[in-house]
């Protein structure tokens, strides 16, 4: 059955793709060829190729996959082009244009398979959890929930987070109510944070009850679509979207709240051209650092008592804040925050190199990218690198385990929740 | 089409990961920043000078050209592989192979991006000043093969005047050094200083030896509104006139301004129809004064308004209204024509007005901007490919502007080359003696005419 994909066509980013006059900047800011150095993975590099797909000059081979798969999507090379080419949604046009006429990748398949069956998730997270406890070895660290996660596609040695006991949205009843007169916001979890970190969620109910907001928790919502659209799959990307849309839809909520980068890119710039209907509930979605320092919880937090001790912590900002111009509430609620001491680490805005699906592909370079940050983080002296996306907490806290190091990656949110929860 | 048998060769030499004749790579080493583009039949990246001596007897034995390129940003086709062949990517030789601070040089590789050697010398209190505007991503061996320029060489001159010597692969495969680390030398012919400059025709650079120099202890960047290009010309020659060399003297036109006045915090108002920004730098005690004897001297030119800066980050929001001027072009004209010539500094303003003369009978919108303290002009023809005519209308103003740049005494490029792009003019500046004086050299040392060919000369 033909499944309909109503994101853009490579085609549609011609005029874009021409705009790239090959100046080479690029290769100063692509965090992938500065460490493979080859001009197939540089942006100027993927529009050239791009552009031959589109005119027919080169056959979607797999090697033209695996160059356009090493793609982080960070966006530094756009922020720094003098003509703003989009090259991040020009590799993802054309991961699907490859995949439209190739078909998509065995991983792929395999991914988007799980992420359009919520319950399949479900299903596969409790039992990775029950295999987890039998057949994988423990990292003996401080996080003891740590696994190495011998899946298909995983490289074995990476360290991964086990699946929750109980899902987030499981936990919750979809409608949690603040005080009256107060806003509606509703919540999407993402993935990894319903499966893999409940936590997150539950530092970010601590802050909205602080605020009196109303909570709702839609049970029929999905992923947002980025993993699928990385992996070059747009009709499962369009589908999660008309998922999402009507479970968003139903309660009318003020906002729509994300709390990882991650999603919120899938919800807003990923949104923005499926549809009016779609452009309007991406006009809602809001990061939920922005909503807590636009609602004042910087002055319930300064208003907490200080302990005695205070862990040393440094900020990571994630790249799909830093395009969306939210580098700021993170640190804003960080600096806020009298429980722990806040200090500066280089390259904090540096990619962590997880980039969803091409950490998967390219682990190797991914892991360089990773030791670069775990280095940055043992020199800024923290015991902690707070960060606003479960996805660079999974590649810090990774990077930080192959470095040998202690420190520990966490959310701004589980730092925020903690807080509050102790003045309780 | 290259024979399989020759890309084995080629495998030995190098290792099989270390070339590629995939449609992938063969389109991504196919353009620089000139947009056009020409595929090489295979992508080497040797590792090593021994490997490319090997690879160039081997080209030579079968008659393949090879292509020397660096990072691929040069704006006159220096490292397109216009006749196939092979693309000679040199960025895999990326150390710093040395800093020297008894004696003030450096060596490295050619594939160090120059900004990457600025880093680690100023990291102790040193200074490599050539500073060409794609520095963060271009490699020193490019600018040697070009002899890069930039707003600094208005007194630290370019590049040619930090290079002491290199190591050579010879078109033929021969391994050379030329020149070395004193500072003086004058045994045999001047090999290094025929190199810098060759645009990759002559010989693949492998190693460069640096001068360098201090690190000046502050610099002083101020910005000078004028109400006419006439004032903001004249004012450039009334300060070297008046015995002060600024390290960037940059001049923007009323075009540009107009182009990057939303780009930036810093009010331009409609009254300024053009700009220097002004930097000097040295001593602190030195650099007051010459600020303020360099404001003495343009306040008569008409001035509309003057802003000093008072710390680094003033400096740089300074700095960023020129940064943003290449981009922001775009809102005159989707396509551009950039030359870069040159003029002794006192025919500056005369220069200008005529490009305007031109600009104006031809009706095609001409923008200038650039390094007006060494005479160094970009200028930019904006047109609009789509529209008929403009293309040919573009080459007829390139052809003026030219007669007119050597009329006054001045070259058609100061530092972007010759390359593919302004090969046609060549017989414009040089005289037919000159040009056979030159093709003699590439001839008797490159006899199969095997490296870069098709390059500076239209026939070789």
């Amino acid at each position: 059955m033909k499944r309909f994909d109503r994101h853009k066509t490579l085609a549609d980013y011609r005029q874009q793709i021409d705009q790239c006059v090959k100046c080479g900047a690029c290769r100063a800011h692509c965090p992938v060829f500065g460490e493979e150095g080859r001009e197939t993975v540089v942006a100027r590099g993927k529009v050239t190729l791009a552009h031959a797909l589109l005119n027919g000059e080169i056959e979607p081979d797999p090697l033209l996959s695996e160059n356009l798969s090493k793609c982080l999507q960070c966006g530094k090379c756009v922020r720094r082009c003098p003509n703003l080419v989009p090259v991040d949604d020009i590799v993802l046009a054309a991961r699907r244009e490859i995949a439209a006429r190739r078909g998509l990748s065995l991983f792929g398949r395999s991914l988007t398979a799980l992420l359009r069956r919520p319950r399949l998730m479900q299903l596969l997270a409790g039992s990775a959890r029950r295999a987890a406890r039998l057949l994988f070895r423990r990292i003996p660290q401080q996080s003891g929930l740590r696994l190495r996660f011998p899946a298909p596609f995983i490289d074995r040695q990476r360290s991964l987070p086990a699946f929750a006991r109980q899902s987030f949205r499981r936990r919750h009843p979809e409608f949690i109510s603040g005080r009256p007169n107060r806003p509606l916001v509703a919540l999407f979890t993402g993935c990894m944070i319903n499966y893999l970190y409940p936590q997150i969620g539950e530092g970010a109910l601590q802050a909205l009850a602080a605020l009196g907001l109303n909570v709702v928790i839609p049970k029929e919502q999905g992923c947002c679509g980025l993993p699928a659209l990385s992996a070059g799959d747009g009709a499962t990307a369009s589908e999660l979207a008309a998922r999402n849309l009507r479970a968003f839809s139903e309660r009318q909520p003020d906002q729509i709240v994300t709390l990882c980068a991650s999603c919120h890119s899938g919800l807003t710039r990923h949104f923005r051209d499926l549809g009016p209907d779609y452009e309007a509930l991406a006009e809602r979605v809001i990061d939920i650092n922005a909503l807590l320092v636009s609602q004042g919880l910087e002055e319930i937090l300064h208003a907490l008592p200080q302990p005695v001790q205070c862990p040393m912590v440094t900020v990571h900002t994630p790249c799909h804040l830093r395009n969306s111009g939210l580098d700021d509430p993170p640190k804003q609620l960080l600096a806020a925050l009298p429980t722990i001491n806040l200090v500066k680490m280089n390259k904090a805005n540096a990619c962590c190199g997880l980039g969803g699906t091409f950490s998967v592909h390219h682990y190797q370079t991914s892991r360089q990218l990773g030791a670069i940050k775990a280095t940055a983080v043992k020199e800024s002296g923290a015991d902690l690198v707070a960060t606003a996306c479960p996805g660079c907490i999974m590649q810090l806290q990774d990077s930080l385990d192959q470095a040998g190091l202690p420190q520990r990656a966490c959310h701004v949110l589980e730092l925020v929740g903690e807080a509050l929860a102790k003045e309780k | 089409m290259i024979e399989t048998r020759i890309i084995r060769i080629i495998e030995d030499i190098v290792g099989t990961q270390h070339v590629s004749t995939a449609d992938s790579d063969r389109l991504c080493y196919s353009y620089d920043a000139t947009q056009r583009q020409h595929r090489p039949d295979a992508v080497v990246w040797p590792g090593n000078a021994e490997q490319i001596s090997l690879l160039l007897k081997m080209a030579n034995a079968e008659g393949i050209p090879v292509y020397p390129r660096g990072a691929g940003s040069g704006f006159t086709g220096g490292s397109l592989p216009i006749h196939g062949g092979l693309a000679l990517v040199l960025t895999r030789l990326n150390a710093i192979l040395r800093i020297d601070e008894e004696n003030l040089v450096a060596e490295v590789e050619p594939g160090v991006v120059t900004h990457q050697l600025q880093k680690a010398v100023e990291a102790r209190g040193l200074f490599y000043p050539p500073d060409p505007a794609s520095l963060k991503f271009s490699t020193l061996g490019g600018n040697v093969a070009e002899c890069a320029g930039g707003p600094r060489c208005v007194k630290y001159g370019v590049t040619k005047d930090y290079v002491l010597g290199l190591e050579v692969v010879t078109p033929r495969g021969d391994i050379i050094r030329t020149g070395g680390e004193t500072m003086k030398g004058v045994v045999g012919y001047d090999l290094t200083k025929l190199l810098v400059g060759s645009e990759g025709t002559l010989g693949v650079i492998t190693r460069i030896i640096l001068k360098l120099l201090p690190l000046p202890a502050a610099k002083k960047t101020m910005l000078v509104l004028f109400d006419s290009i006439d004032g903001a010309t004249r004012a450039v020659a009334a300060i070297i006139g008046g015995k002060i060399i600024p390290t960037t003297l940059e001049f923007m036109d009323a075009t540009t301004i107009d182009c990057v006045r939303r780009a930036t915090d810093l009010e331009l108002p409609e009254a300024a129809r053009a700009v220097l920004i002004i930097e000097v730098d040295g001593d602190s005690a030195v650099i007051e004064k010459q600020a303020e004897t360099i404001l003495q001297l343009v306040a008569p030119l008409g001035v509309v308004n003057t802003w000093v800066a008072a710390n680094s980050e003033e400096s740089e929001s300074i700095w960023q209204v020129r940064r943003s001027v290449s981009p922001s072009l775009r809102k005159v004209n989707p396509d551009k024509f950039n030359e870069d010539i040159c003029v002794p500094r006192s025919r500056l303003p005369e220069m200008i007005r005529t490009i305007e003369a031109i600009s104006d009978r031809l009706h095609i919108p001409i923008v200038n901007f650039g390094h007006a303290g060494d005479g160094n002009i970009h200028v930019n023809i904006m047109v609009d490919k789509t529209e008929p005519g403009q293309e040919q209308k573009a080459e007829q103003a390139i052809k003026e502007i030219f007669a007119a740049t050597l009329k006054l005494g001045g070259t058609m490029s100061g530092e972007h080359g010759v390359g593919v792009t302004k090969a046609p003019y060549i017989p414009m500046e040089l005289d037919p003696a000159a040009v056979a004086y030159m093709k003699a050299i590439k001839r008797a040392l490159d006899p199969n005419n095997i490296l870069n060919p098709g390059k500076i000369f239209l026939q070789d």
